[in-house]
């Protein structure tokens, strides 16, 4: 192949990467700059979504478009309903402290994680694409269902921006991101807020994963690589920025599937870690600055 | 007053030193192994509890020191041929150079900001023992030949060697970590973990402190991961991974985070539930992840905290 | 006395966003002065003191402390030059006792080198400090267990364990009872024996009582100078601050 179609490719693959990974990101960093928490453990969230959309595909044994769709709705719900969990009995008795949390959700990825683990067991399982269809360019062919996911996170993400900014639950939750205390003098149930912002988070990550079974298999340590992309997309774009945070997500994305193609792939989240870790320290009071102690 | 005190906690660590010793002759075998590696562990909790208990400076990174040291110590011994005594130097000196540099730049941000800085860096020297795979192996790993294992003449991995040998370090550790606690630089080091503005208004140097802190910290940690792989022959990319840097910051906070003896307690605890558990489960990080939320939830202190704050004031 | 001078600032200035919070200040502060420093809220005073500390850097102007230019210098080398600084809102280290917060303050004048101080001068330092502010008795007791004054008093030793050429206090006897007051300001008199003294408060019967000059801040520029006398019968003074 020459190199405008290898690159053309590569850019696609990087766009489906970046457009799994904005939602992910998204998640991350609604929860920071609501309630000012890392959440370390977005990749398990996500990670959990995978394998519940795998075994309600399973179970369901209907057809793969019937099946994906099912799995669409049952497993952000019960992610968000694990999440909301999490909130009330570990997060909230912790009063949000930030470094404290930190260490919490740690140990909320081992446990998930290993009770993924226990339950699921080692394997990697796919879940079947709920479109067969390849669209034939005039140098490939490309999988249809890949060019689905980027526009199916591309409604989700316009849906998100539409309810923070045009109804009275994005209003809440922005007067508490603002200022939680002069929210809480003002009404606004901040303690629900809190925990619908949590769960919420952890549901973009389930859905982000839900569209990205049919491509990479349900594996009970697939979380990792999306926590920590989520987190240089998180520091990068701007606590909170949804822009951002989307614009971060897809120079991130785009530019991981790209490198990736043409280097290796080690060496790429080598620098970019790095970069990520510099970015803080020359920034210390940028985007994390506000709150440490 | 205070000195009564002092005597009191020098026989008491001295005299687990003691009871450590003649443990050996009464442990059986599979005891007596693990033992060894507690103490070696315990070794490296006790550094990490230099920065995080007696500084408050919560690295989400040590497993780069370790491995740093790990590393020194393997790859110079298999492809220059350097023994255990030269091995351990350069564990010192590779945690040390690490930390500095690290510290430099972290320790420039503070609080949530240096947890994701250490975590970040750590898991850039965690990919480059991928990236240098032709050296590293990567998670494979690869084994120190064992003419190599030797120290003053003394074969390491003779388990009564090995044990004396881990025994050592830990005893060395202790000290350091007795001395520091004990110095005028340990009150200046606690001073900055309750509230570093005052500390600087009272003229101290704050980051300096603070960098000298993570460099002792540091070369404890290179230390001893030049003296596992010297005492278990073993160097692999899982000691660079971010659970080796969870383990020590969970192993303190249960046994106590800025006590002398808190990590060793810890360390002992938590290796053995995680043993016990993986006899009936292969899923024996739940044990830890379990133990984190637990423990940061009811009982922030540690064991030993708890203990010093109820009855024995005089725990160091 | 001979009045050499100890500090001076030229044009100091600090620009918060829109807000000049202090504004072209040019001070002489002599050797031996108890100054007062005054000015209604939010008039810049605790900003200028954070200038003279070094705890926040000045947009523009000079410091210079004992001959030296220090406008560049870290808070914690203008420590170890002599300038101390307490706390407004109390923070002496809740977890430590009285006696090791105040052997902290001294232990880094006292050391030579890299090992500490020799632990029986340190421990005589830091009980005098605690005896002159009348808190030896409670040596052992955990900082943050004393009660209010006491911690007001705690910081002050503190202070005098620096040693320093010039001691800042600022708002001192916030929260304190009269009788907690009387005994504090014939201890600053006291202090004020070996060390120079620059005292932002409220209480004017404390600042007319103790201090040999005042200094009126308003909107971040010096209002008025002069003797308590003097400022007691500025016209300027009166309007700006007394509101009278």
């Amino acid at each position: 192949m020459d190199f405008g179609p290898y690159f053309l490719l590569a850019t696609l693959e990087g766009a489906v990467g970046a457009a799994v990974l904005a939602l992910t990101a998204l998640g991350l960093s609604l929860v920071f700059g609501v309630m000012r928490i890392v959440n370390v453990a977005h990749g398990a969230f996500f990670m959990l979504g995978a394998i519940i959309a795998w075994w309600v595909a399973d179970t369901l044994g209907a057809g793969p478009m019937l099946s994906f769709l099912a799995a669409l709705i049952i497993s952000p719900l019960a992610v968000g309903a694990v999440a909301v969990l999490a909130e009330r009995l570990i997060l909230r008795r912790l009063n949000y402290n930030p470094e404290s949390t930190i260490v919490a959700t740690i140990g909320l990825l081992y446990v998930i994680e290993q009770v993924a683990l226990m339950t699921y067991g080692p394997d990697a399982r796919p879940v079947v694409a709920p479109i067969d269809f390849r669209v034939q360019l005039p140098w490939f062919g490309y999988s249809g269902y890949k060019l689905l996911v980027i526009a199916a996170s591309i409604v989700v993400m316009l849906a998100v921006w539409w309810g923070l900014t045009r109804t009275r639950i994005g209003l809440m939750m922005r007067a508490t991101q603002f200022d939680s205390e002069t929210a809480r003098a003002f009404a606004i149930p901040v303690d629900r807020v809190y925990g619908g912002v949590f769960a919420f988070g952890a549901m973009l990550a389930a859905i982000g994963a839900v569209l990205v079974v049919p491509i990479q298999q349900a594996h009970y340590l697939m979380g990792n690589d999306p926590l920590l992309l989520s987190f240089i997309v998180v520091i990068i774009g701007g606590l909170g920025s949804l822009r951002g945070t989307v614009l971060a997500a897809v120079i991130i994305g785009l530019s991981d599937g790209i490198i990736s193609v043409f280097f290796s792939p080690t060496l790429a989240k080598i620098i970019a870690t790095l970069v990520v870790a510099m970015i803080l320290v020359i920034r210390p009071k940028g985007l994390f600055g506000t709150q440490s102690a | 007053m205070r000195s009564r005190w002092a005597n009191k906690a020098t026989v008491l660590h001295v005299g687990v030193i003691a009871v450590l010793f003649a443990l050996q002759f009464v442990l059986p075998e599979y005891h007596h192994v693990n033992l060894a590696r507690v103490m070696v562990l315990a070794s490296f909790a006790m550094g990490y509890n230099i920065a995080f208990g007696y500084t408050g400076l919560l690295s989400l990174g040590h497993a780069m020191f370790f491995a740093a040291g790990l590393y020194a110590a393997g790859l110079m011994a298999q492809f220059a041929g350097v023994s255990a005594a030269g091995g351990l130097l350069l564990g010192v000196a590779a945690g040390l150079a690490l930390a500095a540099a690290v510290g430099c730049l972290a320790l420039r941000t503070t609080g949530v900001s240096f947890m994701i800085v250490t975590l970040m860096f750590a898991q850039a020297a965690f990919l480059a023992t991928f990236y240098f795979g032709e050296y590293t192996r990567g998670d494979e790993g690869f084994v120190i030949p064992s003419h190599l294992r030797h120290l003053f003449g003394l074969f390491l991995a003779e388990p009564a060697t090995r044990y004396f040998v881990a025994l050592s370090l830990f005893a060395l550790c202790l000290a350091i970590s007795f001395a520091v606690a004990r110095s005028s630089m340990g009150r200046v080091l606690a001073a900055i973990r309750e509230n570093e503005e005052r500390t600087r208004m009272l003229g101290y140097n704050v980051f300096l402190y603070k960098l000298v802190a993570l460099t002792i910290s540091g070369a404890m940690s290179g230390l001893v991961g030049a003296a596992y792989g010297m005492l278990f022959g073993y160097v692999g990319a899982t000691f660079a991974s971010i659970q080796y840097s969870i383990f020590p910051l969970l192993w303190v906070l249960m046994g106590g985070a800025a006590t002398v003896l808190g990590p060793f307690v810890g360390t002992l605890l938590m290796f053995y539930l995680v043993d016990i558990s993986s006899g009936f489960t292969s899923a024996n990080m739940l044990i830890v992840g379990l133990a984190l939320i637990g423990l940061i939830l009811f009982f922030p202190k540690g064991i030993l905290g708890s203990l010093r704050e109820r009855a024995a004031p005089w725990l160091p | 006395m001979a009045a050499m001078t100890l500090l001076s600032t030229e044009n100091l200035s600090k620009q918060f966003g829109g807000l000049r919070a202090v504004d072209s200040v040019s001070f002489t502060f002599l050797e031996g002065e108890i100054r007062a420093l005054i000015g209604p809220n939010g008039a810049g005073k605790t900003t200028f003191v954070n200038l003279l500390s070094g705890r926040i850097p000045p947009t523009e102007g000079r410091v210079v402390f004992a001959g030296e230019d220090v406008t560049r210098l870290p808070a914690h080398a203008r420590v170890n030059r002599g300038i101390a600084y307490t706390f407004q809102i109390t923070s002496v280290f809740a977890g430590m006792s009285a006696m090791d917060n105040v052997k902290l303050s001294a232990q880094r004048r006292l050391s030579k080198g890299l090992f500490g101080p020799d632990p029986a001068l340190l421990e005589r330092v830091a009980l005098s400090a605690l005896e002159r502010v009348g808190l030896a008795a409670r040596r052992d007791e955990i900082a943050g267990n004393l009660s209010y004054g006491h911690q007001r008093l705690l910081e002050v030793a503190m202070g005098l364990g620096l040693d320093p050429k010039l001691l800042i206090l600022d708002e001192p006897t916030q929260g304190l009872s009269d009788e907690e007051i009387a005994v504090f300001v014939t201890l600053v008199k006291e202090i004020a024996q070996n060390a120079s003294i620059l005292l932002i408060e409220h209480n004017m019967d404390v600042v007319m009582g103790l201090a040999h000059t005042i200094t009126v801040l308003d909107r971040g520029r010096i209002l008025a100078q002069g003797t308590p006398d003097e400022i007691r019968r500025n016209e300027a003074v009166r309007r700006a601050y007394l509101g009278k």
